[in-house]
């Protein structure tokens, strides 16, 4: 064991990588490639839905069963969240928010099952903050018409439009950067503590290290931080959104 | 070669100390949301029936301060296991 096998990551050493590709195929120029995310990403859609389906089958309006109550109980939840978030004007982002959180917690706790997180790979929150900046900018056209939404970004004095134009790029990158980074962070922590405790294994012979503390730590980084960011992704989505019309919210 | 590989180890130690030095971004957030976790604190013993909204509050304020330590953070780890100077050697 080098000290450089550290940093690149020896067979029996930590091992941080990105997502596997699977699959890669040619279309024209461009090389798509089918990785671990996106298989994980369709499993998590797939169970989501064939969960919802399941939920929502022979839906009642007496006598209801008790997976209508559960799936009553989640819609409500969401709505509410959103209407105490970002006022009743919004209740038709529900759906949109209560996806993205769904999608967010479960793509981090896969970790869970041994599978790589879904959120551990950039492209994931990148796609999701895109998703929320082409929504910011759509309320803002939506709501000031075209001419108000350009007006705002000359707004106090024209010279603040480079600052403007800049404050606006950055929202997508800060927030899938934070997502992504407090992902990784505890991905990289774990298996470096895996690593420590693997190689005092190997020294002293006997595991009485590894019981406990891996458990203690990924309550922390999988559980705490993956519903941490979920919950931090769609708030900030939320009020990125109901503040983009610029009018005062109501209560 | 045999610079070749005293190149090689500078530059994995020089990344190394970066790697470190990059974390001091860490100091930051922490007081920062120290200070605002106790201000959060404070605001709740005040007002117990609105520690829901501070809470949140709390938490959002918390996630967006994190941003540079987290910035930091992706450069250490850039360094560590991306590392973007041996390619140059």
């Amino acid at each position: 064991m080098q000290i450089s096998d550290f940093f690149r990551g020896s067979p029996d050493g930590i091992d941080v990588h990105g997502p596997k590709v699977l699959l890669s195929f040619q279309v024209g120029s461009l090389t798509i490639n089918l990785t671990e995310t996106i298989v994980i990403s369709w499993g998590i859609i797939l169970a989501v839905t064939l969960l919802l389906l399941w939920l929502t089958s022979g839906m009642k309006t007496r006598n209801i069963s008790k997976r209508q109550v559960v799936a009553e109980w989640i819609v409500q939840t969401v709505y509410d969240l959103v209407e105490s978030s970002m006022g009743k004007r919004w209740r038709s982002f529900a759906p949109y928010i209560g996806a993205l959180f769904t999608f967010s917690i479960l793509g981090s706790l896969i970790s869970m099952l041994g599978l790589r997180s879904v959120t551990a790979d950039y492209n994931a929150p990148l796609a999701w903050a895109l998703v929320t900046f082409v929504m910011i900018h759509a309320t803002n056209i939506r709501t000031n018409g075209i001419g108000g939404y350009l007006k705002g970004y000359v707004d106090p004095v024209p010279v603040m439009l480079p600052i403007n134009v800049l404050s606006e790029l950055s929202t997508p990158v800060s927030m899938s950067l934070r997502h992504f980074g407090n992902i990784v962070s505890g991905m990289v922590i774990t298996s470096l503590v895996y690593f420590a405790l693997s190689v005092i294994t190997k020294s002293v012979g006997v595991a009485f290290m590894t019981i406990g503390i891996p458990a203690v730590l990924s309550l922390y980084f999988d559980l705490f931080s993956g519903f941490m960011q979920a919950f931090v992704f769609i708030m900030l989505t939320m009020a990125y959104i109901s503040n983009a019309d610029g009018r005062p919210q109501e209560a | 070669m045999e610079s070749n590989e005293m190149a090689r180890a500078i530059v994995l130690g020089a990344s190394a100390l970066g790697a470190g030095t990059a974390m001091v971004a860490g100091i930051g957030p922490g007081i920062g949301e120290g200070f605002a976790v106790g201000k959060a604190c404070e605001s709740i013993g005040r007002q117990p029936e609105s520690s829901g909204a501070v809470t949140r509050t709390m938490f959002i304020g918390c996630a967006v301060a994190e941003s540079t330590g987290i910035y930091g953070l992706l450069v250490a780890l850039l360094l560590m296991f991306a590392n973007p100077f041996i390619g140059k050697l």
